[in-house]
């Protein structure tokens, strides 16, 4: 998994490629953590366009994503499924809990 | 009638970067085998997962420690009817997983953690734990709804 992160007026994306899985879901996290927490950004936006795979410890990193924007009154998007990572959103009941949209356009709007 | 054929024996150690290793290979196992892509993502779900389980509480995170996956044709009679089936058994010599400890949440909880046994039980027709040669064994079963492609060698 590589994360890159473009930081805009009110909104950081991180493009995030590869598989996220027990062996790097932890280092998503802190970097989740990090800029909610700390840098209290606005909008973080999540392209997982270049994600093909997300684990059950990878969707726990992004539920904790979630609740520590919802702590901070901040937005927390997901753009770019693909048919996996829906398929486990899903599984866990939870794609109506996360503000999902299709593209970046709309993920800024 | 009952069925076993070999298709795929994988030894490795518990290391979580090696589950995209093994990802791959069940995924493109059951891709051969005929499987569906909704049905390869989700039983390359369950092997990940159970896998996970294996190296974060039968392992507790130790590395370097040996796990097999043995992955076979299987042909069997259920409820009256002969099934093709993919057999993956799963070995580990770990701490047994205790039941009580390794439940999956409640669906309707928004909390990080406890969706790997979901994944498995929904992907799986058969999950089934037992304790085999001082190891912990996990067999999964996912039937096949169509044509199986036969994987034996030409004149086996």
């Amino acid at each position: 998994m590589q994360i890159a992160a473009r930081r805009l007026d009110h909104a950081t994306i991180f493009d995030i490629t590869g598989h996220i899985d027990l062996a790097n879901s932890p280092e998503l996290r802190k970097t989740l953590l990090k800029e909610l927490r700390e840098n209290k950004t606005p909008r973080v936006i999540l392209n997982l366009t270049g994600v093909r795979y997300i684990d059950s410890s990878g969707v726990a990193s992004l539920v904790e994503g979630l609740k520590a924007a919802r702590d901070q009154g901040l937005r927390f998007i997901l753009f770019g499924l693909s048919p996996s990572a829906r398929e486990v959103l899903q599984l866990s009941r939870l794609i109506n809990i996360f503000e999902v949209h299709e593209n970046e356009e709309q993920s800024l709007a | 009638m009952q069925e076993h054929v070999l298709l795929l024996d994988l030894v490795f150690v518990s290391d979580p970067h090696l589950l995209s290793v093994v990802r791959a290979a069940i995924e493109r196992l059951t891709e051969v085998y005929g499987f569906s892509p909704p049905e390869c993502r989700s039983i390359t779900r369950a092997v990940d997962e159970a896998l996970a389980n294996v190296i974060r509480h039968a392992y507790e995170n130790r590395p370097g420690q040996r796990i097999e996956v043995s992955c076979k044709r299987i042909s069997e009679l259920v409820e009256g009817r002969q099934r093709e089936a993919l057999e993956i058994q799963m070995l580990d010599w770990g701490v047994p997983l205790d039941p009580r400890k390794l439940t999956a949440r409640s669906l309707d909880e928004v909390k990080p953690g406890g969706l790997g046994l979901h994944f498995i039980r929904d992907s799986m027709d058969v999950v089934e734990r037992r304790q085999v040669n001082g190891g912990n064994q996990l067999r999964l079963v996912k039937y096949h709804n169509g044509k199986v492609k036969d994987q034996r060698p030409q004149g086996a």
